[in-house]
C-alpha cells in the first residue's frame, strides 16, 4: 500500500509541476468561462425568457438557474477534460520509459495502473472541487437555491462523472504511445466534449437525430445529473413564485435536466444506473486489457 | 569468479525478423562485461529479455542460477538499469526521485533516507539531492540515474550505452564512478556502448551482429586473434626500413608496418635488431576487431589510442 500511496504523490506532484499539463487540462473549462461572460448567460437568460415571459420571477432566481446552468456545464465539461489530460501522464511515461523502469522493478504490474487511475481521480475532484467552490461563491453572490442535499447530489454526480472520465481515458490512453497521439487525443476531448455533453449548448437544441446519438454516451446523463441537481433549487423558487408546472417542465426541457431515450423519459436513478455501469464496463475493459498484455509479456 | 548470468540458445523473433538467433554467453560475478554491436544486432532485446520485459522464444537465462520463472521477484532485486536516455522525472528533484524509484523496490523510511544519504557520499552528489532533475548538467544527470539505478542495492549493473551523448571530461567522472562500484560494491557490470575504448577495459567482451555471436574473449584476445600488432620506428631513413622487406606506412616522424602477431614482431626485431632502435609496438583496437568480427563499423567516432604492449626501446 505504500508504494501505491508514493506513486500516487509522485503522480499528483508531477501533473501540478507540469505546468503545460496542468494548463492544458483547463482549456476547456476556461474556453467555456469566457463564453459565458461574453454571450453564453445571454444565451441561457434568453432562453428562459420566453417560458417565463408573463410571469413575475425575481433577478436573483434567474440569475441561480442562469448559475446553475453554468456550474453543471463547467463540472460535466472538467470532469472529463481534466481526466483525459490528468491521466496523459501515463502516456508520457512509456515515452519517457518509467513505465519500463517499473517493468524492472518488482512492483507489482497491476500497482502503476491503480496508481495513475487513483492520481488522475484525486487530481480531477481537486480542480472539481475548487471549480464547485468557486461556483458555489459565484451562486452565492448572485442567486444561492441549492439546498444542502442538491449540493451533496451534485458533488456526488461529479464523483461519478469523474470516476467515468478517469476510467475512458484509461482505456483509451492503454494504446497511446507517442507525443502526437497525446496531442491529437487531448485536442479532440478537448474540443469536441463541451458540445456532445451540452455544456455550450443544451442538447434538446440538437438536430433529432444527433440527439439520438448522444442518448448512447454516458458523459450526456452525468451532464443531466448535475443540472438536475444544481437548478433544482431555482426551479422550486419559480414554482412558489407561481410559475406553472407546464413551465417548469418546458424549462426542464430545455436546458436537459429532463431527457429522453427513443422517446422514452429517462428518470435520475436511471441516469445514476447507466453512468454507474459504464463506470464498471469501461473499468472491467481496461483491466482486462492489462491482464491480456501482461500475460503476452510472461 | 562464478557466473552470475547465464545466457543458453536464447532467441527471439518479430514476425519474420529473427532479432536473437540462439545465442549462449556467461557473466562473471563481479566482472566488467561489454556486449557490442550496431543499432539492431539483437543488444536490447537481449537486455530486455534478462530484465525479464520481454517474453523469449527459446533457451534459458539465468541469474544466479535461477530464471525469471523460478523467482521474478529475487531476481528483478538484483538487477540496476541505466537506460542511454533518462527515466527520471524531471520537474521533481533528485531526492523526490529516488524516494519514488525507492518505493517500486519497497523501500521507505529511515532505510530510504539512510541509502540516500549513503548514496550522496558514494557519488558525490549531495549538491545536487534538493534540484530538479531538468535543471542539471549531463554529468549531474548520469549520477542520478545511476543512484536510481542502484537505490536497491543491486548486484548487477546493465548501462545501455551509458555515456553516450556526453562530453569526454563527463564521461570520465561517469567510468570513475562505474569503477568505484564496480570494484568497492562487487557489482556485476554489464554494458553495451558505442564507444570501444570503454569496450578495451572490459573483463570480458561479446559481439553481436545479426542476433549471432560473432565474437567473444577478452579484449587481448579478440585483438590478437582478430588484428594484428603495430609497430611503429622512429629516427630511420625509408631505405632503411625497406630493408625490412615489408609493406608499410608512412606516419610523423616514422614508419609504421603491420604483422600478424606478437611472435613475428618479435622475430622481426631479432633479425634486423640495427633498425629497432627507437620504436613502439601496438595492439590493434578494439574498433579493428569490431571491423574484422562484424565487417561494419559503430557508426560513431571513438577516441582509443590502442593499447601499448612494448615500450619504446633505445
Amino acid at each position: 500500500m505504500r508504494t501505491e500511496k508514493r506513486l500516487i504523490k509522485r503522480n499528483v506532484k508531477l501533473f501540478f509541476a507540469d505546468k503545460g499539463l496542468f494548463f492544458t487540462s483547463l482549456i476547456t473549462p476556461m474556453i467555456l468561462l469566457v463564453l459565458y461572460i461574453t454571450f453564453l448567460e445571454k444565451v441561457y437568460r434568453d432562453s428562459f425568457s420566453a417560458p417565463l415571459a408573463g410571469f413575475n420571477i425575481s433577478e436573483e432566481i434567474l440569475n441561480g438557474l442562469v448559475g446553475g446552468q453554468l456550474l453543471s456545464s463547467l463540472l460535466a465539461v472538467t470532469s472529463i477534460t481534466v481526466a483525459f489530460c490528468s491521466n496523459m501522464l501515463m502516456v508520457q511515461d512509456k515515452i519517457t520509459g518509467m513505465t519500463q523502469d517499473m517493468a524492472v522493478s518488482p512492483v507489482k504490474k497491476h500497482i502503476p495502473a491503480i496508481s495513475y487511475y487513483v492520481a488522475t481521480f484525486t487530481v480531477t475532484m481537486i480542480i472539481a472541487l475548487v471549480a464547485i467552490a468557486g461556483g458555489c461563491i459565484y451562486l452565492a453572490a448572485t442567486g444561492w437555491y441549492m439546498s444542502v442535499t442538491d449540493l451533496l447530489l451534485f458533488i456526488f454526480d461529479t464523483f461519478i462523472l469523474v470516476m467515468f472520465g478517469t476510467a475512458l481515458s484509461s482505456l483509451i490512453n492503454f494504446f497511446l504511445s507517442s507525443q502526437g497521439q497525446i496531442s491529437a487525443v487531448g485536442s479532440i476531448v478537448s474540443s469536441v466534449y463541451g458540445f456532445i455533453c451540452g455544456a455550450y449548448m443544451p442538447i434538446s437544441q440538437f438536430p433529432a437525430a444527433l440527439q439520438k446519438v448522444i442518448s448512447f454516451l454516458p458523459g450526456t446523463y452525468g451532464t443531466s445529473l448535475l443540472r438536475n441537481h444544481a437548478m433544482r433549487g431555482s426551479l422550486e423558487a419559480m414554482r412558489e413564485a407561481g410559475v406553472t408546472e407546464e413551465h417548469i417542465t418546458a424549462i426542464r426541457d430545455v436546458t436537459d435536466c429532463n431527457l429522453k431515450f427513443f422517446g422514452n423519459n429517462v428518470e435520475i436513478w436511471h441516469m445514476y444506473l447507466y453512468l454507474s455501469i459504464s463506470v464498471l464496463a469501461v473499468l472491467g475493459v481496461y483491466i482486462g486489457l492489462n491482464v491480456m498484455k501482461n500475460r503476452e509479456k510472461q | 569468479m562464478s557466473k552470475v548470468i547465464e545466457i543458453k540458445e536464447l532467441s527471439k523473433s518479430f514476425g519474420e525478423v529473427k532479432a536473437v538467433q540462439g545465442i549462449s554467453f556467461c557473466v562473471e560475478r563481479g566482472s566488467l562485461f561489454a556486449f557490442l554491436g550496431v543499432n539492431g544486432a539483437g543488444k536490447s532485446t537481449t537486455i530486455s529479455m534478462i530484465c525479464g520485459q520481454l517474453k523469449r522464444d527459446g533457451g534459458e537465462i539465468f541469474i544466479d542460477g535461477k530464471t525469471m520463472h523460478d523467482d521474478p521477484e529475487g531476481i528483478k532485486r538484483k538487477l540496476g538499469v541505466v537506460y542511454q536516455g533518462s527515466v527520471l522525472d524531471k520537474p521533481l528533484t533528485v531526492k523526490e526521485n529516488l524516494e519514488y524509484r525507492g518505493a517500486l523496490y519497497g523501500i521507505f523510511g529511515e532505510e530510504l533516507e539512510n541509502r540516500i544519504d549513503e548514496l550522496c557520499r558514494l557519488l558525490d552528489m549531495s549538491d545536487i539531492l534538493r534540484r530538479p532533475y531538468g535543471k542539471l548538467s549531463g554529468g549531474q544527470r548520469r549520477k542520478a540515474d545511476i543512484a536510481r539505478a542502484i537505490i536497491h542495492k543491486p548486484r548487477i549493473l546493465i548501462l545501455d550505452e551509458p555515456t553516450t551523448g556526453l562530453d569526454p571530461q563527463t564521461r570520465k567522472k561517469v567510468w570513475e564512478v562505474i569503477s568505484y562500484l564496480q570494484k568497492n560494491e562487487e557489482l556485476t557490470v554489464f554494458l553495451t556502448t558505442h564507444y570501444m575504448e570503454e569496450a578495451a577495459d572490459a573483463d570480458r567482451v561479446v559481439i553481436i551482429d545479426k542476433g549471432t555471436i560473432v565474437a567473444e574473449g577478452t579484449p587481448i584476445e579478440l585483438k590478437n586473434r582478430f588484428t594484428g600488432d603495430f609497430i611503429t620506428l622512429y629516427g630511420k631513413t625509408e631505405e632503411e626500413i625497406a630493408e625490412l622487406e615489408l609493406p608499410y606506412e608512412v606516419v610523423p616522424d616514422g614508419f609504421r608496418i603491420k604483422v600478424d602477431n606478437t611472435a613475428e614482431a618479435t622475430k622481426l626485431i631479432k633479425e634486423h635488431s640495427h633498425l629497432f632502435t627507437d620504436y613502439e609496438i601496438l595492439k590493434g583496437k578494439m574498433d579493428d576487431v569490431f571491423l574484422a568480427a562484424t565487417g561494419r563499423k559503430l557508426d560513431n567516432e571513438t577516441e582509443e589510442k590502442g593499447e601499448k604492449k612494448g615500450g619504446r626501446g633505445r
